[in-house]
This record gives C-alpha cells, structure tokens and sequence, in this order.
C-alpha cells in the first residue's frame, strides 16, 4: 500500500501533532512503505523522556499493562499479556516501530495490542472517544524514541 | 514479510518476565473438567484467581460482607408488599426448599415472554404480575440483595444451563458478542479472559470471567455488584460504550458466559477485589 499522507494527518503535522485527540472526522491513514512506517508522523523526532512517561501513563499508551521492561523495574506492576521490549529497538528498525505502535494487527494479525494511532473501524467506541486515536501523532513519536532507548 | 516479524515476537516472548508475582509461582488452580467442545480444558472459578485473604473471607460465612444482603433479603423474602397483598413467601413458601437449585440454571426460556430471563428479571416479573408491586430497579440493593439471596439457595450446586432449542438463537447471540471486539481498545471478552487468563494485565490478575460467584461482594465498591454491572464495567474499560443492563444483549451475554462456567459450583455470594 503505497498511499500519501491524508488530510487528518497532514492536519496533525500543521497543529503540532495536538490534534489527534480532537474530533478528527478524517480517518487517519497510515503512509506504510514495506510493513514499516518510515515518515515521523510529526516530522520532527520524539522525546524519549517524553515516551517513558506516555508508556507508562494508564490515561495514555498504558503500555506496562501488558509488557514488562526492565530498565522499569521501579515501577510495581508490569503486565503479562504481551512480551518484554528488551532490546526491542535491535529486533526492529524505527519505521517497523512506528507502525506496530500505530496499527499492530497489520503487523501481528488477530493481536490484542490495540492501534494507538487510528480512529475508524472500531466497534461500540464510547461518545468521549469517537473519531480520535489513542495517542496523538507526537506522542507516538515520543514513544518510538522511547522504544528506541530499549536496546 | 510476515514470517519474518513473526519470528522476531516470538524471540521477544522467550525473554524472562520481570512480573513475577505470588500468584504466577502458585501451582496449578483448581477447577472441573470441561465438557467435549468446550473453549477450556478446565473450568476455573474467579475465587481461585483471588489473593489468600479474599478467598478466606468469602469462605468465613460470618465474616463474608455477602451475607448481610443474604440475611436483608430473606426478611424481605417474607414482606408484604403490592396491591395483591403477597410477600415473596406466599406463593414460594421457604426459599430454602422452593428456591433450591432455581439460581443455578438461570437464565432461563420464559414461554410467555418468548426469551430468557435471568434471575433479576424474573424476581421483578413475580413482583408486577403476581404481587401486583413496582419492580425493582436494577443495582437497586432491594434487587441485588434478593437476587443474591435466590442464588444462595442453590449454594454449592453445579451451574447448568440450557443452551438449545429455543435458547440456541440467543447462545449463538452471546456468543457472537464475546468474541466481538469493542471500544476505543478494540478487546473483546476472549482477548482478557479466554487468551489471557491467569495473567497480570498491570496489577490486574486476569480470571477466566466466570459468572457463577454472582452478585458478588466487590471489595472496591463495598457492595455487591450484580453480573451486568460487571459486564458494563468490563465493557467501559475497553472504551466501550456497553450494552443496557438486562437488554437482550447481556441477556444472550449472560446465558452463553453462564454455559462457559457449566458444572462451577455457585458461589454467591463471592468475594473478589
Ligand atoms: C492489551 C495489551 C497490549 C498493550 C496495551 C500494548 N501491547 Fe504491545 N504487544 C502486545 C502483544 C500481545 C504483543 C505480541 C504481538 C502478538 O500479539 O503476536 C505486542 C507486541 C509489541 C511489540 C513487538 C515486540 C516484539 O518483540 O516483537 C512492541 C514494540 C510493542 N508491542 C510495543 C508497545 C507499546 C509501545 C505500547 C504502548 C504504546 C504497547 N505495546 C501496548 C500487547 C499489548
Ligand atoms: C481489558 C480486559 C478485559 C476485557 C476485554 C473484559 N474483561 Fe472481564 N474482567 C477484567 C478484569 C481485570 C476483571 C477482574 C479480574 C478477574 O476476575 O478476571 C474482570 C472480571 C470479570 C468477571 C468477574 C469474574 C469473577 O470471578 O468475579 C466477569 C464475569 C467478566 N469479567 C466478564 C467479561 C465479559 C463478559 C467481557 C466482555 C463483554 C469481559 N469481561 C471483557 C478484564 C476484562
């Protein structure tokens, strides 16, 4: 699939990446290039620090809920759905990153690990969250450079 | 290009588990064997997923909070109340006899109706058409009490429920709804308790979602909790919007969770977290 950037996104890169969070009418569309996502959804890298704390947040990725990581060991409770991210940023390039956080069942079909960065195709979603994605594009990326630390 | 992020999770899988907590060391749990064609190998009730300290305290009949409502009830059970001038005990006499095993295969077909009832819908039925009193409203205490009451009765008594015949539409219904995924978060009921059962989900320990301890006395809300309020909840943590408290929905949910369980022992009232 080898589509262009589409107005909700390019909407995004203009608002700071701040918008995903608002009403987007606009389904997002994802740019994939080779099973990967390889344009920063923002243009510009994320933080790292950033990421650590959109990882952990449970409002937010929440992403210890099913995942342990050991440089996290301080926090209590790692889950056990999903496996460790050690040394994830070696097993996978940056853009395989990218799309596995953004939308993973186009990379693990049938998976549990939701798409933080959609916002259709989704069943029964309550009013408060209708039309936005999970995170916003910047704090995908800031998750992305957080993974990345994890090598 | 599959394969090749296949073998990459898999090689992430292999990596140790930093959440080692008690329960991941505690041996097997306990449970029944299922029937042929059943999801599970084993039928494990929610207690077993439970800390030491809670499975004492539903197991302290004088301690277990449950009872209160069990003991509420059953002064209820003998009250006047309606136009018609009955109390629950003038149609039923003792609940201890008359209500034995009732709680244990509910939901059941209702030939007037046309459709499954569960135990709430039928104890409000009795008070409308036979007591001629208002029905109760749903996570009412009067409602949750009395149905923890009614189900008391068949304490320890295998779950079984019909699944066929006019109950198969509503079976396949249920069904269909559990391996749906809902919400924001995109999980069905099959992704928490089916595939990941017996796993932290952060400080969450993930049972198989069994139906048989309720209502259920809920330690976080100091009440017992009746089974379509922990649909809704479980439904509304995945961003869902849930289905309507004894809509057709949960009811066809409720049957076919109740046949995912046959064989359990009834626990009401449970205590769990
Ligand atoms: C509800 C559970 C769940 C949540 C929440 C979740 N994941 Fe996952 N994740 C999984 C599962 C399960 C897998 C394994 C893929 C599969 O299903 O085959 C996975 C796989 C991954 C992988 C690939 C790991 C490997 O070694 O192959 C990465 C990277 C990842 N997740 C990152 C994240 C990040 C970052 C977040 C939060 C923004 C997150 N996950 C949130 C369940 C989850
Ligand atoms: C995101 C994960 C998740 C999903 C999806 C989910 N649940 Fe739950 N459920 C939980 C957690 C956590 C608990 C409390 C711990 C336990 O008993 O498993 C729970 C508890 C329950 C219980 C109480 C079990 C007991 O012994 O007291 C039932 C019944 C239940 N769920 C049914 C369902 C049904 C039906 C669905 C689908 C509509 C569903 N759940 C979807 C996480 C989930």
């Amino acid at each position: 699939m080898r589509c262009s950037l589409a107005a909700a996104v390019a909407l995004c890169l203009s608002a700071a990446g701040v918008c995903a969070q608002e009403p987007a009418k606009t389904p997002i569309k994802l740019d994939i290039v080779n099973d990967a996502l390889p344009k920063s959804l923002t243009g510009t890298p994320g933080n790292a620090e950033a990421g650590r704390k959109v990882f952990l947040t449970r409002t937010l990725g929440n992403c210890l809920a099913c995942h342990q990581v050991t440089s996290l060991k301080s926090e209590e409770f790692h889950g056990e759905f999903g496996p460790s991210l050690d040394g994830v940023a070696g097993r996978y390039t940056e853009a395989q990153l990218r799309l596995i956080v953004a939308d993973p069942k186009r990379i693990f079909t049938d998976t549990v690990m939701p798409a933080f960065f959609r916002n259709e195709g989704l069943s029964r979603v309550r009013p408060e969250f209708v039309g936005k994605s999970i995170l916003t594009a910047a704090q995908v990326e800031d998750v992305i450079a957080f993974l990345k630390t994890l090598n | 290009m599959l394969q090749r992020f296949v073998g990459l999770a898999a090689a992430g899988l292999a990596s140790a588990s930093v959440a080692t907590c008690a329960f991941a060391q505690e041996t097997e749990r306990k449970g029944i064997p299922a029937p042929p064609g059943h999801v599970f190998k084993t039928i494990i009730s929610g207690y077993e997923f439970r800390s030491k300290e809670t499975r004492a305290l539903q197991d302290d009949d004088l301690e277990n909070p449950g009872f209160l409502a069990v003991e509420r009830a059953a002064d209820v059970w003998k009250k006047v109340e309606g136009t018609e001038g009955k109390s629950c005990m003038s149609c039923h006499g003792q609940a201890e006899t008359s209500m034995k095993g009732v709680g244990a295969a509910m939901p059941k077909w209702d030939d007037k109706l046309k459709k499954p009832v569960n135990l709430e819908q039928r104890i409000n039925i009795c008070r409308t058409d036979h007591m001629k009193a208002e029905p109760w409203k749903f996570k009412s205490q009067e409602l949750t009490d009395m149905t923890a009451f009614v189900r008391y009765q068949s304490h320890g008594m295998p779950v079984t429920v019909k699944s066929d015949g006019p109950m198969s539409p509503w079976f396949e219904r249920g069904k269909a709804i559990y391996y749906t995924r809902f919400g924001q978060l995109d999980l069905a009921c099959e992704s928490c308790h089916e595939r990941n059962n017996g796993k932290f989900m952060r400080a969450d320990f993930l049972s198989q979602g069994q139906t048989n301890g309720f209502p259920t006395y809920r330690l976080r809300d100091q009440r017992l909790v009746p089974l379509h309020e922990r649909f809704e909840g479980c439904m509304f943590d995945v961003r869902a919007e849930p289905f309507k408290p004894l809509s057709d929905e949960f009811l066809a949910l409720e049957l076919y969770v109740a046949w995912r369980g046959i064989g359990l022992p009834v626990e009401t009232p449970a205590v769990r977290n």
